[in-house]
């Protein structure tokens, strides 16, 4: 047993030096109070070095602790997406005007910062419904305290009271499917819950249940369309930084925990399970119609929202609703195919996306203003930020030559494939209209000229280059994408599937 | 046929010089303007030595189409290969590029007009790097549609155009420029999406066997998606006349309509040539317009030739409406730019009825009659730049007796009006017989009723040109200088393309003929 452990500690290093990290974060805050600075640096090299253990994990598919979690290629993918994601939100912060007002508080701010990684290394790996549920919630709390970070702003208070307030219901509800289903089964081990449901426990009115609440539960982290109401809300008042992490991180956190969830528990996993072989466990409740159902009012929903948005940050909210659409409808498929199409999607959203909210945030740091009003002229203002703007802006729009294109193409593809036409259809119509109010931003800064103030507005290299590091992949990977195809087809598997 | 300069293809060569260019004018500091003017100028004058390369080196036997062999100049590298996995085949995307009949004299053109085009923008003064630095990606999207031949490229490169057009509409048009560009913008992309599902839908229903090791590959190349062989069994496109290949063929035509324009499909155009600069007007009615026909005869045509047979008349019964709605249209004008945009769609009709003849007469009538349309319009488009530089007016009722006012200028107008107009001797004539011709032994009845447009048409330009250039001029407008030497050179090789085709269009419809003849065999071999 005592070896056991020990042998599997090895594969826990990322996870561990997250914990290291976050201890040296309270001593050194501790220590050297007030120099904000340092312990962002030192979070910083924390993560790289998780980076890197996460790197030498290459190849492995294992189980340790006793089955409670999984080292294997497909969490690997996204530990590294969600590493990365976080490297950029330690950049972010770095330029961040809003929180540099608060930083006596800062190192607070990095801890959490660093826990709710830790949260969503756990999502992504559990393969024990039990501590899927304690990483969710862990996860969950570090960010309604990051959303309420600015101190004396009544909306981020408010921001951060609404979170809790919806999110504490949410997985309330999730929790209750998880011990319904555990209930029934027998088991907290995804797999043992996988074997009872093939073997046939009956009950199916009590499954379904289940499956719905922990829908719910996860669909409230993913926001989608009918649990997003929280998210525009919580997505102003936070500040700009955190509303990048929860739009990307969390996000890509929880869809990951979800389609490890269901694609172990929930499938008959036969010998063919290639396009036609996916079969359903639990009699009369085909999840994969009411999850096509969601990701279509979602795409629906948020695009249409979004399109009577002045403030930058809403509309970025609503569009990563109608973005969770999107890839939920490859979750409504789970093929290897659709998989594979959903890890490109998530490895590209994460680049456009925070591009998106980081020039938002440049700019919100020197015009002091969130409103796509105040965004006019500044093509001339600011050309570079603006012209990396635009690309963001229609690579989120899915137009080539962008990376946003490559990820619609495949997430399209793997749809239509198994023949979720009207799903499809519905996709492409609102990727239209997604169109109008993405090119509104591009409008603003290019058609119009400067309102009052029209001097250049200068950033500095620091700033440009975190802009380069986000603007080349999403282009370059829309030019040149096979090498992304591979890693995301060999990185589909799932320990134990 | 290869034709190689410092290792590199020509046709590589003449689509991203454009964008070498435009990297040269982005480096250029903003202060030197004539420096980028002059530049853009180079670029586009080397890509029609090029394109006049090209030309001389055209073989016009070569059939094209669905041969890969007799494609001429071929380009032909992996770009995206991700290799077989147990769950799904070995995936291919080409960087495949060549020309053949059909495409040769697009790429003339796009050459031709571009380089117009610039000498036509010297005026501008607001943003030069920008205007030319966009121009020119511009121009290598154009030119990329028309030598790809992977479907992937092909929609990369038509959606390279969208970006710039709506820039170069929105910051440098008219009053409402703003909703011009945006209309413009929606309209297509609204069309790309249907392509785009399309695209994916044949990627899926396509797979050929790889000669040398046997596997299944998935492909874009578009001369694969041709052989009906290719098609898988069981997937969505597979068969002949089901529904969902009529589906697709209507996405498609849906798309390429909105390029063309076709009724019910062309609201976008008046207002995008009304707001877009004269330059602008320019590619826009001579390069932009020709994608969309272009694509239907590479694309839709040859890939689906069942579902082009059954949907012909349809095609021609909508060219029919355009012409003759187009040419109503444009009598009601009083804008001279509008005009021209609905005497667009009115010739752009004929292209329709032309190509859905899918006889051999008609189409070449067709195809040739986009080379003629890109030439004209871009004469009518300066013609009324040249007012418009000079007055800030183009209402057709602002003026009159230019005659005496402008002499050389209402020369050159004369002939490219007439031109439109249809007049022997002059290149319109030529193509509008000939696509005419080929739609009465098709469809008598449409063909019949279509060539009263031909009357429509001598109606508004006769009465434009009476407003404009005969009768008494007004008071104010009595000084105007007549062409300057840059916008005579903008002119005379347009002037001179007219007439000579005119007189002689032998050479030009032989460039074509074989392709041509080539694709109505395979419609209907692959129609019945």
């Amino acid at each position: 047993m005592g070896d056991n452990i020990l042998n599997n500690i090895v594969l826990f290093y990322p996870e561990i030096t997250l914990v290291v990290t976050l201890c040296a974060l309270v001593f050194s805050d501790l220590l050297m109070k007030g120099k904000g600075q340092f312990t962002g640096w030192l979070l910083l090299g924390g993560f790289c070095l998780t980076g890197i253990f996460l790197l030498l994990q290459n190849g492995y598919s294992e189980s340790v602790f006793d089955d409670m979690f999984a080292v294997d290629s497909f969490g690997i993918y996204f530990k590294v997406i969600l590493i990365l994601s976080g490297i950029f939100i330690v950049l972010f912060t770095m330029r961040s005007r809003e929180l540099e007002r608060n930083m006596q508080r800062i190192g607070e701010y990095y801890m959490l910062i660093a826990g709710m990684m830790l949260g969503m290394f756990l999502m992504v790996g559990s393969t024990n419904v039990l501590l899927m549920y304690l990483a969710f919630e862990m996860t969950s709390i570090s960010s309604y305290v990051l959303t309420g970070y600015i101190k004396g702003s009544l909306k981020s208070a408010e921001a951060s009271m609404k979170y809790i307030i919806f999110g504490a219901v949410s997985s309330g509800i999730m929790l209750y499917g998880l011990s319904l289903l555990c209930g029934v089964t027998g088991a907290t081990d995804i797999y043992a819950i996988n074997a009872s449901l093939v073997e046939g426990v009956g009950q199916p009115m009590v499954l379904s249940t289940a499956v719905l609440m922990i829908i719910v539960g996860l669909g409230f982290k993913i926001a989608v369309v009918p649990f997003h109401f929280w998210a525009p809300d919580v997505y102003e008042g936070a500040p700009l930084v955190i509303t990048a992490f929860l739009a990307v991180a969390s996000k890509i956190a929880a869809f990951a925990m979800l389609i490890r969830l269901f694609s172990v528990s929930f499938l008959v996993h036969v010998a063919d399970t290639q396009s036609t072989g996916l079969l359903n466990v639990i009699e009369g409740l085909n999840w994969n119609i009411v999850l096509s159902g969601m990701s279509a009012l979602a795409m629906i929903v948020g695009n249409l929202a979004a399109l009577w948005q002045t403030n930058i940050k809403r509309l970025l909210a609503y569009s990563s609703i109608a973005h969770a659409g999107y890839i939920l409808m490859g979750i409504v498929v789970l093929t290897e195919e659709a998989r594979s199409a959903m890890m490109m999607y998530i490895f590209i959203y994460l680049f456009m996306n925070l591009g998106a909210f980081y020039i938002a945030m440049l700019f919100s740091n020197k015009l002091n203003s969130e409103s796509i009003e105040d965004y006019k002229g500044l093509g001339f203002r600011a050309p570079f930020e603006s012209v990396a703007m635009t690309v963001f802006m229609i690579a989120l729009a899915g137009l080539p030559p962008t990376a946003g294109f490559i990820a619609k193409l495949y997430i399209f593809g793997a749809a239509m494939n198994a023949g979720w036409l009207w799903l499809v259809f519905i996709a492409g119509v609102t990727a239209v209209i997604s169109l109008f109010y993405y090119i509104r931003i591009v409008r603003n800064m290019f058609l119009y000229n400067p309102e009052g103030e029209s001097g250049q507005l200068y950033f500095d290299v620091f700033s440009k280059v975190i802009v380069l590091l986000l603007l080349i992949p999403t282009l370059f990977l829309g030019v040149y994408f096979g090498p992304l195809i591979k890693l995301a087809r060999t990185s589909i598997n799932i320990f134990g599937m | 046929m290869e034709l190689q300069l410092l290792g590199i293809g020509i046709l590589t060569w003449i689509v991203f010089i454009p964008i070498v260019g435009m990297i040269i004018v982005l480096l250029i500091p903003d202060s030197r303007q004539d420096a980028i003017r002059w530049t853009a100028l180079a670029v586009t004058g080397m890509q029609l030595m090029l394109a006049g390369l090209i030309l001389r080196n055209f073989d016009r036997s070569m059939l094209g189409i669905n041969e890969s062999g007799s494609f001429q100049f071929v380009e032909h590298f992996n770009w995206i290969t991700v290799d077989a996995l147990p769950w799904i085949g070995k995936v291919e995307i080409t960087y495949f590029l060549g020309i053949d009949g059909l495409s040769v004299l697009m790429v003339i053109l796009t050459a031709l007009i571009s380089f117009v085009g610039v000498i036509s923008s010297w005026k501008i003064g607001k943003m030069v790097k920008g205007y030319f630095a966009l121009y020119l990606l511009l121009v290598t999207g154009m030119m990329g549609v028309f030598v790809s031949l992977d479907f992937f490229l092909f929609f990369i490169f038509w959606e390279i155009i969208l970006l710039p057009m709506y820039f170069l509409i929105g910051i440098w048009g008219g009053p409402r420029r703003e909703y011009a560009a945006i209309k413009f913008f929606l309209y297509t992309f609204i069309g790309s999406i249907l392509m785009m599902l399309v695209m994916i839908a044949l990627y899926f229903s396509i797979a050929y066997t790889d000669p040398v090791t046997g596997e299944l590959v998935h492909t874009f190349n578009l001369l694969h998606m041709m052989n009906p062989d290719n098609l898988v069994e069981g997937s969505i496109l597979a068969g002949i006349n089901t529904t969902w290949r009529y589906i697709a063929w209507i996405a498609l035509f849906v798309n390429f309509a909105i390029k063309i324009p076709l009724f019910p499909f062309h609201t976008w155009l008046p207002d995008a040539h009304v707001e877009a600069p004269t330059a602008i007007s320019v590619i826009l009615a001579g390069v932009l317009l020709k994608l969309g026909a272009y694509g239907l005869l590479r694309i839709s045509f040859p890939i689906f030739p069942d579902a082009t047979v059954y949907f012909a008349y349809m095609m021609a019964v909508l060219g029919m409406i355009s012409i003759i709605y187009g040419a109503f249209c444009a009598m009601a004008q009083t804008d001279f730019k509008k005009l021209i945009a609905y005497s667009s769609v009115s010739h752009m009709g004929i292209v329709v009825l032309g190509i859905a003849s899918l006889t051999t007469q008609g189409m070449v009538g067709g195809v040739f009659q986009m080379f003629n349309h890109g030439i004209i319009t871009a004469v009518l488009f300066l013609v009324v730049g040249v007012l418009y530089d000079r007055t800030h007016k183009r209402g057709l009722t602002d003026f009159g007796g230019m005659a005496t006012v402008m002499p050389r200028y209402t020369g050159v107008a004369i002939i490219g009006m007439f031109a439109a107009l249809g007049l022997p001797g002059l290149n319109g004539f030529v193509s509008e017989l000939f696509s005419f011709l080929g739609a009465f032994s098709a469809f008598r009845w449409i063909a019949i009723i279509s060539v009263t447009g031909i009357i429509i048409t001598a109606a508004y330009i006769l009465w434009t040109v009476q407003r404009v250039f005969l009768g008494k001029s007004p008071e104010q407008y009595k000084n105007l200088p007549d062409l300057s030497a840059r916008e005579m050179v903008s002119f005379a090789p347009l002037i001179m393309l007219i007439i000579m085709l005119g007189i002689y269009p032998g050479p030009t419809i032989k460039l074509m003929n074989a392709s041509v003849s080539h694709l109505v065999d395979l419609i209907n071999i692959g129609g019945f």
